[in-house]
């Protein structure tokens, strides 16, 4: 499958990464070969097949819904890049 | 010659008194110091804890309650959370990461009385066949230093070979115990899914992940599972099926056990002398008595391409996280949020997760989601119909855990499909969530070769008990790597 510029540039928007522009071929090219490795698949006959998310078909299993765990604001914000007053800083989003 | 013994004679020599657990872990910490650095096998090593383990072993032994692993060095991969100790997940993105919690695996083992050695080194996020990809740089084969041990858990498999740590933990995302395992001339085993307790363990591709014990025996590795094995309410993915006692079936005679070859396994792409020794290895167990057969696997071929829609698609979803504000890499001086979010990622990510970022972004975007990602989940559900049928007449599958032996350093780094193929025999069980175990099974010239064992539904004591009958009848896994040297 051939991978325009365009999508390269649509999907690292989504995934938040920056491509260098010198890098774009290779990323393009790269790309464009997982995605014929992946082609074959097309192949398959799977109508009627339920999708399968996971291996041993489970769900999502419930527990009641009661504090198991205790506050921990503290322990977690120690490696954090940057914190105040318990709150994450980040650069000013609202002038 | 303390390193080339097994955890189970270690344990001998414990009780009988022969040595103390803070000997035995200076003894190691001295290998480490003298070796590790040349195979660099691993990126943080825990002196400080290790030897207060130790004494914390030894002191348990005199009062009479020592754990099943009391004093037994281990290594874990750097991917388990070790409290207050650095867990990089081989990556810059974590390489400041002090884990604030211990992984449930960390917390069974520790609880057991094992000792830390350190943490592994492995490929980024767990992505990668060679540990090439790691920010530490990459792991050396010890049976071949220009060679690669595998990956990703090849720091863990390096190590257990070559006598830096007597088991060590890996995950298993599509081979990474397995494969390491085989190219390293040791014992690994990735338990069904959801056997294993995924909390604390950084995730890569959360359908797929699955931790499990490097080790020298299967005899070891039942030892080690015993203890990482069972529920975890934190992990709601966690199998609720009681652990059975894995040790206790180990010396069953595996008379009669249905052994069937995949025979989409031993097609092309095989390389002729890896064939050859699993063969061996075929004829040890039918002389044991084991009834071997051929069976089919005809989705084989799309094992691979379902594999590298989900384990992206999963990755894209699960690194969303490292975004440089709550923890790990920050960029210096962002002008604004998405500056933050983007030159953090970018600058601290390497080259194969952006990839697998990017690819797995794409096959869940809109108007590619259907002809992707949900397409291969329905490959994934015909795939495990296959084993579903090939159970129904066999105990148990056989096939080689790689098409090769180890490959050069820098073989198959510039050719990423070629390394995605080294994973053509181990991925399938990953889709399929089946329990799957390589043993070294003969040498291919200097290099080891494994043989892969994949079994029903949580039967991984099966697995344990004909992996064991094979190694009583074999020495393959009582070699040992050339010391020194180049």
């Amino acid at each position: 499958m051939k991978v325009t510029k365009e999508v390269v540039e649509r999907i690292a928007e989504l995934a938040q990464l920056q491509i260098p522009n010198r890098e774009l071929d290779a990323v393009m090219e790269k790309m464009g070969r997982i995605l014929d490795l992946v082609e074959e698949m097309q192949s398959v006959q799977t109508t009627g097949v339920e999708p399968m998310a996971n291996p041993l078909d489970a769900t999502q299993t419930l527990r009641p819904d009661t504090i198991t765990e205790k506050n921990q604001r503290r322990l977690y914000q120690e490696i954090a890049p940057d914190t105040r007053d318990g709150y994450y800083l980040v650069p000013r989003v609202i002038e | 010659m303390l390193h080339k013994r097994t955890i189970t004679e270690l344990r001998t020599g414990l009780q009988k008194g022969e040595f103390s657990a803070e000997e035995l872990t200076l003894y190691y910490l001295e290998r480490i110091e003298g070796n590790a650095r040349e195979l660099n096998a691993y990126i943080t090593v825990t002196a400080d804890i290790a030897m207060e383990q130790a004494r914390r072993s030894d002191r348990d032994r005199g009062k009479g309650v020592a754990g099943p692993l009391s004093g037994i060095p281990i290594a874990y991969k750097d991917i388990f959370c070790t409290e207050g100790v650095r867990t990089s997940a081989g990556s810059l993105m974590l390489d400041k990461f002090i884990a604030p919690y211990s992984a449930t695996v960390v917390e069974k083992l520790s609880g057991a009385g094992a000792v830390m050695l350190g943490k592994t080194n492995m490929d980024e996020f767990a992505m990668g066949s060679s540990n090439e990809n790691s920010h530490y740089g990459h792991v050396l084969n010890p049976w071949d230093k220009e060679r690669v041990p595998g990956g990703s858990s090849g720091g863990s498999a390096a190590a257990v070979a070559a006598g830096l740590c007597a088991a060590a933990t890996g995950t298993d995302t599509g081979g990474s115990i397995r494969q390491p395992a085989s190219f390293c001339g040791v014992t690994g085993i990735k338990p069904t899914y959801g056997r294993i307790s995924r909390w604390g363990i950084i995730a890569y591709a959360s359908s797929l992940d699955q931790a499990g014990p490097i080790t020298r025996t299967a005899e070891d590795a039942a030892l080690m599972l015993q203890v990482m094995a069972g529920h975890d309410a934190k992990d709601s993915t966690s199998i609720a099926t009681e652990v059975p006692d894995y040790t206790r079936t180990l010396g069953d005679s595996i008379k009669g056990q249905r052994i069937g070859l995949c025979r989409e396994y031993f097609e092309e792409g095989l390389d002729g002398a890896t064939e050859k020794i699993i063969m061996e290895a075929v004829a040890v167990l039918e002389s044991l008595g084991a009834i071997i057969s051929e069976v089919t696997l005809p989705n084989t071929r799309h094992a691979i391409p379902a594999y590298y829609i989900i384990a992206p698609a999963e990755c894209s979803a699960n690194l969303s996280r490292y975004d440089g504000v709550r923890y790990g890499y920050r960029c210096e001086n962002p002008t604004d949020l998405q500056d933050l979010y983007k030159r953090s990622r970018s600058e601290a990510l390497g080259e194969e997760v952006k990839q697998r970022i990017l690819v797995g972004t794409f096959v869940l975007s809109a108007g590619y989601y259907d002809a992707y990602y949900r397409k291969a989940q329905q490959v994934r559900r015909l795939i495990k119909n296959d084993f579903v049928e090939a159970f129904k007449e066999v105990d148990i599958l056989l096939s080689p855990t790689a098409p090769a032996p180890a490959f050069r350093i820098g073989e198959k780094s510039g050719d990423q499909i070629a390394m995605y193929l080294q994973d053509i025999y181990t991925i399938a069980s990953n889709l399929a969530g089946l329990p799957a175990i390589s043993i070294p099974a003969g040498m291919n010239g200097q290099l080891p070769t494994g043989l892969q064992l994949i079994g029903n539904y949580l039967d991984e004591a099966r697995l344990l008990n004909v992996a064991h009958q094979f190694q009583l009848q074999t020495n393959w896994h009582r070699l040992s790597p050339p010391e020194g040297g180049p």
